[in-house]
């Protein structure tokens, strides 16, 4: 059994879980990544994903987050999500309006460099509506 | 001199409203509890996002590659200021404290000939400042529709000021909101947002914090993507403080309204009994009088 490490998702709102894990995945900005224990000191911005966390008692729990960064140092990890939901609870008609709104920021971007990044978060935010639709 | 009749409605009208005063004090004093678990629900996350930006101002130590948000435009001349009241009145001098305050120091700016752009948050600081300084609201943000306080509200006022500073419509942003001390005492504050002071948040750095760290994209790209979201969370923060502020001072104005309106009905009370004692009094010396007369 992996060693556990000290986890804390916050959003604005509330700090959502704080406990000891044994690894969490984070939608990182330049890929998923895997977090463990005794992790190099990281910092990174995260995407729109899902957010898994394995507890030291064994149960995986997943949240969605929208956007945020990650805080990773040897003692813990710290992620400060924009906002961020248990899957079981996403609000499907919250997640449609975000996408209704990336597509008409995608279709008002007035430069290719504005124009690429809304597209970008766009295609984020159906990847991710793909990945928890079945559940 | 009043009558009987006028006592007994004067007294009935007190007691209504005192019937009122008491129920919006009890409403405030809920609002507040949640109020108050709101603001502290949001502790954290502020404090997590001081340490983190700690940590890569540090990394970065200032250099070229600080965002401008970060340091300025390196002029002085046009100020913004957001206002951030209630969107309610009833709450003692809650409103006109926070407007008080920027009043002044919207004067002391133009004193030095400077030129100042206001954002009202809030319905009453809009209708105080609305009397002297029309000409420089850009905008007035009203929540009133809000029920809960949500980080998206914030979010869309920061979005507002940092679309303005891109534009160069102002060089600093200075944010007016008032500091839940207590419930007895809240403090008006002026905190400067733009550029941040990055010193003012002082933030222990977590353990381990001084590690050399990686960064996943650079670190200018994450302090870029960091700065604007910093300045959402403080003009949350300061509207969760001034929602429990709200609160906290309407329930203390409404508890001396209660207290006001029995001491009313205390006085009124006499007056009404003392009355009615000279009349009976006034009746009998009339029977009596009348009696020895035959």
């Amino acid at each position: 059994m992996a060693e556990a490490f000290k986890f804390e998702l916050v959003s604005p709102e509330r700090l959502l879980v704080s406990a000891e894990v044994e690894s969490v995945v984070i939608p990182g900005a330049e890929g998923e990544m895997t977090v463990m224990a005794h992790h190099a000191p990281v910092m990174t911005t995260i995407k729109p994903g899902v957010v898994t966390v394995k507890n030291a008692s064994g149960g995986e729990e997943r949240y969605v987050v929208f956007g945020g960064f990650a805080d990773i140092v040897a003692a813990g990890c710290t992620l400060l999500a924009e906002s961020a939901v248990a899957v079981k609870d996403v609000d499907r008609a919250d997640l449609a309006r975000r996408i209704q709104e990336a597509k008409e920021d995608a279709a008002d971007a007035k430069d290719d460099q504005a124009r690429s990044k809304a597209e970008q978060f766009l295609s984020q935010l159906t990847t991710l509506e793909g990945a928890i639709l079945p559940a | 001199m009043p009558s009987l009749k006028d006592l007994r409605n004067r007294i009935a009208s007190v007691k209504a409203t005192q019937k009122i005063t008491k129920a919006m004090q009890m409403v405030a004093a809920a609002k507040l509890r949640r109020a108050q678990e709101a603001a502290e629900a949001a502790r954290p996350y502020s404090e997590r996002m001081g340490s983190v930006l700690a940590n890569i101002t540090q990394a970065i130590g200032g250099g070229g590659d600080a965002p401008a948000l970060m340091t300025g435009t390196g002029k002085d001349d046009v100020h913004l200021l957001v206002v951030c009241t209630a969107e309610r009145g009833l709450c003692g001098g809650f409103n006109s404290q926070i407007a008080r305050h920027a009043r002044d120091h919207i004067r002391r700016l133009l004193a030095d000939g400077k030129q100042v752009k206001i954002i009202c948050v809030g319905k009453k600081g809009f209708d105080i400042l609305r009397r002297d300084y029309a000409s420089m609201i850009l905008e007035r943000i009203d929540l009133r529709e809000v029920k809960t306080l949500g980080f998206v509200n914030a979010d869309a006022i920061a979005k507002k000021v940092i679309h303005l500073f891109d534009e160069g419509a102002f060089d600093v942003c200075t944010l007016f909101y008032s500091q839940f001390k207590s419930v007895i005492s809240q403090i008006p504050t002026a905190q400067q947002i733009i550029p941040a002071g990055v010193a003012s948040t002082p933030a222990e750095a977590m353990e381990g914090g001084n590690a050399v760290y990686e960064y996943e994209p650079e670190p200018g790209e994450i302090l870029s993507d960091l700065i604007p979201r910093n300045i959402a969370v403080q003009i949350f923060r300061a509207l969760l403080e001034n929602a429990a502020g709200e609160m906290g001072a309407k329930m203390s104005a409404m508890d001396n309204a209660t207290r006001n309106a029995g001491d009313m009905i205390n006085k009124l009370s006499i007056t009404y009994n003392r009355q009615r004692q000279a009349q009976i009094t006034k009746e009998l010396i009339e029977i009596i009088s009348g009696a020895e007369a035959l």
